[in-house]
C-alpha cells in the first residue's frame, strides 16, 4: 500500500466507521475491499493480468464459501444480497474500460464478453463441484491442495517463470521477456492461509456458519490484504457482528496507530532501506564493521517496515470497528529464540501451530522408537522450513527455516540444561543473563537475516566471512 | 474516586493539528537552508567524498543537489586540515575532471596524487578534485569562489569551448538553482550577464515552505545517509560494463549553437573573473576527441565543427597570452581510442597522459613563481 492508498482507506473507513451500522457496514466494508482488491494489485505485464488475479481470487473466495457453507445456505436474503454485490463490483470494474482512463484498475480491464465467460465458466464450477463437496470429506482437502498448489507455483521463481511463460503463450505474446515476477498476486500468501484455515476448520466442525458478506470481507479485508494479519474467521465476524459505536476514544487510538505505523513504515524503514543488507552490498561492501552495519539495519529495517504496516492495518480496521491481532510484540527486546517467535509475526506462527506443527508433533509422536530429542528435532526443524518457504520456494529461505530451526532446537536443549543446571542466582545475576540473552537472540536473528535478505546462499555466505572478517 | 477526564474533541485535534502543520510550512520560509548544509556527517563520521556528489543513481549511492554548502561540507577537501608542506591544487572543471565512468584513483585528481611530487620548496602537491558535471564558465566560477576559503595554493582550471558560450551560462541546473549567487557573482566580477535572466530559478513564497523545499530537505539527509554506504563501498558512480562509445562517424554540420562566429559570443569576462583571483591559476584547454570517421573534415567530434574549434584555439591563446595567464593548450593530447562516451572523457590511461602535462604545468607555474 502506498501512501495514496492508505489515506483513501482512512477516509473510507472513517466514513464507513461514522455512517453505518449494522449489515450496511459489512456491505460497505465487503465493496470497499473488492475494490481494493483490484485498486492494490500491482500492475504485472500480461494483458489486464491486473484484473484477472483479483477476479481469480473472488472466485476461489466465492468457490470455498460456497463449498464450506451449509447446502442452500445461499439462498438466504443476506448471502443473496452478499453474492450481488460481489457480481456487480466485478462488473463494475470491468465496465470501466469504457471510461477514458482506468478508474480502479491499473490497466484497461478485459472486454465484458470474457469476463462474463469467466463467470459463466466459474459459476458451473461452482455448480458442478458443489454435489462432490457435499458428498465427499476429500474434496476440502483437494481444494486446500489445489491453494496450496497455487502458492506454490507464485512462490517458486522457477515455476513462476514457467507459469508466465504459458500464460504469454496462451495469449500470444513473446515468451523472451517473461519473468519470474510477471504473476504477482496481491495478497495471496495472507489470503490462501486464510482459505486453508476456513477449510480445515470446516473439516474439524470448528467453523462457526459465516454469511458470504461476512467470510468474503474476512477473506479481502483492505487493511489487512498486503501484509496481514492473518486474523481467524469466527474471532473476525464476531467483531463484525457487534454493533460498533464510534467514540471519539476509538478513532483517537486508531488515528494513533495509524500515525505510529506511517512513522515507523514510511520514515524509519524506508530511511534504513537506503542503507540495509542487500545483495550489492553484500558485494561492494569492503569491512566487516560496516557490514554489520548493513546488517543491522536491515534487522531493523524488516521490523519496522512490517510492524509499521501492521499498526497502519490494526489503526484503519479499528475505524470500522474490528480489532485485528497483534503481529509484533517488542521481539527484538526477547531473551530467547522461542520467545522471539511468539512474538513476531504472531499470526502466522500461531496459524503454523495450529495447522501444522501441533498436527505434525502429533502424528511424528506416533514414531514411539524415535527419542523424543529427534522428535523435537524434526519438528522445530519442519515448521521453520515451512515458514521460510512460505516467504518463498528458494534455497536462501530453506536455509533461514533450517537455521531458525536449528535455534529453537538448540535454544530448548539449552533451556531444559539450564532448569536442571543452573541455579536461579541472584535478581543481578538474573538480570545479566536476561540482558545477555536479548544480545544473544537479537544476533541470531540478525545472522538469520543474511540468508532472508540476499538472493542466493553464496552471497550469504560472503557476507558470513566478511561479518567474521574473513574473506 | 473516578477522575473525571475531559472529552476529546477529534475535530479540534485535526484543527490544532492542522494549523501547526501550517505554521510550520510557512515558517520554513525565513529558514536559510543553504547553510544547514555545512552541518554534515561527512569528514566527521564519515570520510569525505573524493568528488562532488552528482548524479540520481540509487545503485551508485549519489546524488545531485543544489545546496553548493552541503556539496563543499562532504568534499575531502572541507576535513583536510592543510599542513606546511601541503602545496594544495584544486581541479576546477566539468565532467572530465569529475571523471565520468573513473573512479576516484583514476580521475585526474587521483592521478595526480598518486605521482606523489612535490612542488614550490619541496611542498607536496595534494590536488582536490572540484569537477562538477554540466558544462558552463560560470558554474566553474561560482564553485571556484566558493574554493577559496580552503586556502588553495594553486587552481588548475580545465576548460572547453562548450563551456563559453553566453547563451549556455545558465543551463547548468547548479547555476539554475543558485541564483542569488550567481547574481552576487555577476555583480562582483561585473559579468555581462543578466542578473534577471528566466533561466534563473526565482522560488516563489510557496517554493519556499516547507512543503515546497521537501525535496531540497530530502536531498540534504539522502546525502548524509549515502555517506554511510559510500564509506561502506567506496562508490560514488555507476560502472556500466557496457556504454555507447563516443560518437565518431559525424554529422555534415557546421553550426555551432547558432553562431557565425564565436568573437562577441564568449563568456571571455567569466574566464577573466576565475583568473583573477590572485591565486596561482593554470588555465588548460583540456583534451578533445579528433575523430577520423564521417565527416571528420567537417567536425572534429559531435561537440564542435572545426571552424569553431579552431577559432576558439586561437581566441582562447591570444587571450592568455594579453592577460598572462599561465595556460596549456592539451586539445590534441589524447588519441582518438583514448575518449569513452563522450568527446571530453578520457579513459584511464587517456588521463594519465594528461596527469602527466599538467603535473609538468603545475610545477613550471610554480618555478615561475
Amino acid at each position: 500500500m502506498g501512501l495514496t492508498q492508505i489515506a483513501a482507506s482512512i477516509l473510507t473507513s472513517i466514513l464507513v466507521g461514522a455512517l453505518t451500522r449494522g449489515a450496511q457496514r459489512t456491505y460497505s466494508l465487503l465493496v470497499l475491499s473488492l475494490l481494493a482488491l483490484y485498486w492494490f494489485q500491482p500492475v504485472v505485464p500480461l494483458r489486464s493480468f491486473d484484473f484477472w488475479i483479483p477476479t481469480l481470487t473472488i472466485a476461489l473466495l466465492l468457490w470455498i464459501w460456497f463449498v464450506a457453507s451449509q447446502p442452500g445456505a445461499w439462498k438466504t436474503k443476506q448471502n443473496i444480497t452478499g453474492l450481488l454485490i460481489i457480481i456487480g463490483v466485478v462488473v463494475a470494474v470491468d465496465l470501466t474500460r469504457y471510461l477514458p482512463e482506468p478508474a480502479v484498475t491499473s490497466s484497461m480491464p478485459p472486454r465484458f464478453i470474457l469476463l462474463a465467460a469467466f463467470l459463466l465458466m466459474a459459476a458451473g464450477a461452482i455448480v458442478i463441484s458443489l454435489p462432490f463437496s457435499r458428498r465427499f470429506a476429500w474434496m476440502l482437502s483437494l481444494v486446500t491442495i489445489l491453494l496450496i498448489s497455487i502458492l506454490i507455483v507464485l512462490k517458486s521463481p522457477a515455476l513462476s517463470l514457467q507459469a508466465s511463460i504459458f500464460f504469454r503463450t496462451l495469449m500470444d505474446r513473446p515468451t523472451e521477456t517473461a519473468s519470474a515476477l510477471d504473476l504477482r498476486w496481491l495478497g495471496i500468501s495472507y489470503i490462501a492461509f486464510r482459505l486453508i484455515h476456513v477449510l480445515r476448520d470446516k473439516q474439524t466442525g470448528r467453523l462457526p456458519e459465516l454469511s458470504l458478506p461476512e467470510f468474503a470481507v474476512y477473506v479481502a479485508f483492505f487493511p489487512a490484504l498486503s501484509a496481514g494479519p492473518i486474523d481467524r474467521a469466527e474471532r473476525f465476524v464476531k467483531d463484525l457482528q457487534q454493533e460498533f459505536v464510534p467514540t471519539t476514544e476509538e478513532f483517537l487510538v486508531a488515528g494513533q496507530r495509524i500515525a505510529l505505523g506511517l512513522f515507523k513504515k514510511f520514515v524509519v524503514a524506508d530511511t534504513l532501506a537506503l542503507v540495509a543488507l542487500n545483495d550489492a552490498l553484500a558485494v561492494q561492501g569492503n569491512s566487516t564493521g560496516w557490514m554489520w552495519f548493513h546488517l543491522y539495519a536491515y534487522a531493523f529495517q524488516i521490523y519496522f517496515d512490517f510492524s509499521g504496516y501492521t499498526d497502519i492495518a490494526i489503526g484503519l480496521a479499528r475505524l470500522v470497528g474490528v480489532k485485528l491481532p497483534e503481529n509484533f510484540l517488542a521481539p527484538y527486546a526477547k531473551p530467547n529464540l522461542t520467545q522471539f517467535w511468539n512474538t513476531w509475526h504472531m499470526t502466522l506462527t500461531q496459524w503454523i501451530r495450529a495447522y501444522f506443527f501441533n498436527p505434525f508433533n502429533r502424528w511424528i509422536r506416533g514414531y514411539k522408537f524415535l527419542p523424543a530429542w529427534i522428535m523435537l528435532l524434526i519438528g522445530q526443524l519442519a515448521t521453520m522450513l515451512l515458514i521460510g518457504l512460505w516467504h518463498g520456494i528458494t534455497w536462501n529461505f530453506v536455509l533461514w527455516g533450517a537455521w531458525h530451526g536449528l535455534g529453537l532446537f538448540l535454544q530448548n536443549r539449552w533451556s531444559d540444561f539450564a532448569k536442571m543446571k543452573i541455579s536461579p542466582g541472584n535478581p543481578r545475576a538474573q538480570n545479566a543473563l536476561k540482558i545477555g540473552g536479548v544480545l544473544l537472540t537479537f544476533h541470531f536473528v540478525a545472522l538469520g537475516w543474511v540468508f532472508f535478505a540476499l538472493g542466493k546462499p553464496d552471497l550469504s555466505l560472503r557476507v558470513f566471512l566478511k561479518l567474521f572478517g574473513v574473506g | 474516586m473516578e477522575q473525571n477526564k475531559s472529552p476529546i474533541n477529534p475535530f479540534r485535534v485535526l484543527l490544532k493539528a492542522g494549523f501547526l502543520l501550517l505554521l510550520f510550512n510557512f515558517a520554513f520560509v525565513f529558514v536559510n537552508l543553504e547553510p544547514l548544509g555545512k552541518l554534515s556527517l561527512y569528514n566527521r563520521l564519515f570520510p569525505g567524498r573524493e568528488r562532488f556528489p552528482f548524479g540520481e543513481t540509487g545503485d551508485a549511492y549519489n546524488l545531485s543537489l543544489f545546496n553548493l554548502d552541503a556539496m563543499f561540507a562532504s568534499h575531502v577537501l572541507a576535513g583536510t586540515e592543510k599542513t606546511p608542506d601541503e602545496y594544495r591544487v584544486l581541479l576546477i572543471g566539468d565532467s572530465s575532471v569529475w571523471g565520468t565512468l573513473l573512479t576516484p584513483e583514476q580521475t585526474l585528481a587521483g592521478q595526480l596524487n598518486a605521482k606523489r611530487f612535490s612542488v614550490c620548496g619541496r611542498r607536496m602537491v595534494r590536488a582536490y578534485n572540484l569537477g562538477y558535471p554540466t558544462i558552463s564558465l560560470t558554474k566553474e566560477l561560482m564553485i571556484l569562489d566558493r574554493a577559496l576559503e580552503y586556502q588553495p595554493d594553486m587552481i588548475v582550471w580545465l576548460t572547453t569551448l562548450e563551456s563559453f558560450p553566453l547563451d549556455k551560462q545558465f543551463e547548468s541546473p547548479l547555476v539554475a538553482n543558485n541564483a542569488e549567487r550567481v547574481r552576487q557573482l555577476i555583480t562582483e566580477y561585473q559579468l555581462p550577464l543578466n542578473p534577471n535572466d528566466p533561466a534563473l530559478v526565482e522560488p516563489s513564497t510557496w517554493d519556499q515552505t516547507f512543503v515546497g523545499r521537501r525535496r531540497a530537505v530530502a536531498d540534504l539527509v539522502r546525502l548524509q545517509i549515502y555517506g554511510a554506504l559510500w564509506t561502506s563501498t567506496g562508490i560514488d558512480q555507476y560502472y556500466p560494463t557496457d556504454y555507447a562509445r563516443a560518437q565518431i562517424d559525424l554529422e555534415a554540420s557546421k553550426d555551432f549553437h547558432g553562431l557565425k562566429t564565436l568573437q562577441g559570443n564568449l563568456a571571455l569576462e567569466v574566464l577573466e573573473a576565475g583568473m583573477s583571483t590572485g591565486i596561482p591559476t593554470l588555465l588548460v584547454n583540456e583534451p578533445i576527441l579528433i575523430s577520423n570517421g564521417q565527416n571528420s573534415d567537417i567536425r572534429y567530434n559531435f561537440f564542435y565543427p572545426r571552424w569553431a574549434y579552431d577559432e576558439y584555439r586561437r581566441l582562447l591563446a591570444e587571450y592568455a597570452s594579453q592577460k598572462g595567464w599561465n595556460y596549456l593548450d592539451l586539445w590534441n593530447l589524447a588519441p582518438m581510442n583514448e575518449f569513452t562516451n563522450s568527446g571530453v572523457h578520457l579513459t584511464p590511461y587517456g588521463e594519465s597522459l594528461l596527469a602527466a602535462e599538467v603535473a609538468r604545468g603545475i610545477q613550471s607555474v610554480c618555478r615561475a613563481k
